[in-house]
């Protein structure tokens, strides 16, 4: 298997769905001539032209209704937002359009669209610019909501997202871009709502998603070189749908868990996660199960500051030694 | 009674007598259909905001006879009108607003959100300009498979002061989309008056700065709107280019069924509405078809009754159809994908 980045499994996704299908475009702020703000669409616009490839004005909720529109008459459109914190103009397209028409009009009207972009933060962005806020989306009947954490997700999990015909909400972390892993060659898809044991663990399990799960991998290192604990780690990929037989599965095991994302801890994803894990595996737990998460806090700018407000190595190997006290 | 040649030079080129009678028929029976409204929402039939659009027949009447088979569009809330112009069963809109399974959205949308998607009717949204957005997407599809569709997107004066509105107009000059963005400027959004929410009060003028042709005309009397939209259409179709035509017209009744004649009083005289009454487009598109010798005062009755018919007839069969299914709760929130039931 090809060693490749997560910028690149994405472009590679892109690329090939835009050539297996006709009715995909891209459309989104500096994704054409500027190749990308984080060059996910670098050489797209060579490849494909304008019409495929639409750069847009600063306008979220035209580039959001625009897409919406196109897909409502067939077309299968990716929107790339800058980043998923300058979604927040586009919401109401997103929230009131993309999410109800399907439902609103009995059925008759489907919305294919992927909005995609970097969620996240921890590049001293400060509090504009962080935000992760998927638990937001996945608060929406009617959207879907993906978070790959790896090369081979990414691209796997982005074509099924251009095939699904619903909208899909695909955010990705602007410190994946670069990162390296292992992707299958030629064609393959990564469905939604299947979770991935990223790591095999016997004593507590760790539930993440995105960027994170790459820090509770770290700190699942860790603990087992330091201390002997085995951590099964969980890389949920995709938060709508939710694979809680996974979850459920590796805590009748464990009987305990640490749930770990970047977003903010208050009603955050984590809390819809322990809420389930409470009402389907009451009898299963040997310790309540934790979160570690953002604190609640908008992200300030001072380095020390910001690293003191996104979970830590050291916070998620925290939680899991007291869980299992 | 006019001579044949001089009905001829009235109406516009393309229209026949016989075609005005049945765009006529069609603003008799939205007028008709909505009077039966009022009184179904009193007795309790239907629940949530309903909108109607009397008085402000002729707009989507004489937007919508130019409009091919395979074109779209897309509206406000305020869309009962548009519906029934476009072809839809009244029947069924009917039946929608009643909440019944027989609805043109199975119930599941309401006044709010009437469809028709083998009449290229994409829906009317209940987000004040959300859909001008979408519009734009609508026509970046046609161009991008090279159709010479059109599509029409209807929304109030209201909609000028909302942002995405604004991103869209813009995008759609980019992008040279076939769109006519159709302003219906009834004055008032809900109860705040043009002349106060938009510094610029002449929405033509102020949409002239997205460049795209722009054009300010009377929405009250038929033949005209008859004979600017089909010129405003064509060329859209042929050019292609987006055009933003703002369409002078009135509401008669309130906002929605909340605004009554009290709540009104807080923002518009009697004498106003009167003055607009007078301006009434089936009264006018009636007496042009006395006075050209189209039709017979036993005609116009004929037709009148008829269209009270079909109002009454749509008003028994919602009355009749079944409420939809309680398993409809939890379908249609994905194409694939089940939501639990949460008891």
């Amino acid at each position: 298997m090809a060693v490749i980045t997560y910028r690149e499994a994405l472009r590679q996704a892109l690329t090939e769905e835009m050539e297996r299908d006709p009715n995909v475009f891209l459309v989104g702020e500096e994704i054409g001539r500027y190749q990308g703000t984080f060059r996910v669409t670098e050489g797209l616009l060579q490849r494909f032209g304008e019409m495929r490839v639409v750069d847009t004005p600063i306008s979220e909720s035209g580039i959001a209704g625009m897409a919406i529109g196109a897909a409502m008459i067939g077309l299968r459109p990716v929107a790339e937002f800058m980043t998923f914190s300058f979604a927040l103009i586009a919401v109401d397209q997103i929230v009131n359009h993309a999410a109800k028409i399907l439902y609103m009009f009995g059925g008759q009207i489907s919305v294919p669209v992927v909005f995609r972009g970097p969620a996240g933060g921890g590049a001293q962005l400060s509090a504009q610019h962080s935000h992760s806020l998927e638990s937001w989306y996945a608060h929406i009947p009617g959207l879907k909501v993906v978070t790959p954490a790896t090369p081979a997700d990414a691209k796997g999990m982005l074509k099924t997202a251009i095939r699904d015909d619903n909208p899909v909400i695909f955010m990705e972390h602007a410190k994946l871009y670069s990162t390296r892993g292992e992707v299958p060659e030629g064609d393959y898809t990564i469905p939604f709502g299947v979770a991935d044991v990223k790591r095999e663990g016997s004593d507590v399990t760790i539930i993440a998603y995105s960027q994170p799960v790459l820090l509770a991998l770290h700190a699942a290192e860790k603990l087992a070189e330091t201390e002997g604990i085995q951590c099964e780690v969980i890389d949920l990929r995709s938060l709508q749908p939710l694979d809680m037989e996974t979850i459920l599965r590796s805590i009748s095991k464990t009987h305990r868990a640490v749930v770990v994302h970047e977003d903010h801890r208050n009603v955050g994803f984590g809390a819809e996660i322990v809420a389930r894990i409470q009402e389907f595996a009451f009898d299963e737990l040997d310790a309540p199960v934790l979160r570690v998460a953002s604190a609640d806090v908008p992200i300030p700018y001072a380095r020390n500051l910001e690293r003191a407000a996104f979970p830590s190595e050291e916070d998620i190997i925290r939680a899991v030694k007291r869980v299992l006290v | 009674m006019k001579t044949e040649v001089a009905v001829r030079k009235a109406l516009p080129e393309s229209l026949t007598p016989q075609r005005l009678v049945e765009l006529y028929r069609t603003m008799l029976l939205i007028r008709h259909f909505e009077e039966q409204c009022s009184p179904a929402y009193r007795q309790g039939k239907m629940g949530g905001y309903m909108h109607v659009y009397i008085g402000q027949e002729a707009v989507a009447t004489g937007f919508i006879a130019h409009m091919r088979d395979d074109d779209y569009m897309v509206c406000s809330y305020r869309d009962h009108g548009h519906a029934l112009a476009r072809g839809t069963d009244p029947r069924r809109v009917m039946a929608e607003l009643f909440g019944r399974y027989t609805g043109v959205s199975k119930g599941k949308g309401g006044s709010m959100h009437l469809v028709d998607v083998e009449r290229g009717f994409l829906g009317g949204y209940g987000i004040v300009g959300g859909m001008v957005p979408l519009a734009v997407g609508i026509g970046y599809g046609i161009r991008y498979r090279g159709g010479d569709q059109v599509c029409l997107c209807f929304f109030g004066d209201g909609a000028m002061n909302i942002g995405p509105v604004h991103e869209a107009l813009n995008m759609a000059a980019i992008y040279k989309v076939p769109v006519v963005f159709v302003c219906e400027n009834n004055r008032y959004a809900m109860a705040t008056p043009v002349e106060f929410a938009s510094a610029v009060p002449n929405l033509a003028e102020r949409a002239k700065q997205y460049g795209m042709p722009t054009r300010q005309i009377e929405g009250m009397d038929l033949l005209e709107v008859y004979r600017q939209a089909e010129e405003i259409i064509r060329q859209v179709r042929t050019t292609p280019t987006p055009f933003f035509v703002e369409v002078i017209t009135y509401r008669f009744e309130g906002h929605g069924i909340a605004d009554n004649p009290t709540n009104q009083a807080l923002y518009r005289t009697k004498e106003e509405v009167e003055y607009w009454r007078q301006r009434d487009p089936i009264v006018n598109t009636a007496r042009f078809l006395l006075d050209s010798g189209i039709a017979t005062e036993q005609q116009l009755l004929e037709w009148d009754a008829h269209a009270k018919q079909q109002a009454l007839e749509a008003v028994a069969y919602a009355d009749a159809s079944p409420e939809p299914p309680i398993e409809e709760l939890y379908r249609d929130v994905y194409t694939d994908m089940e939501v639990q039931e949460w008891r």
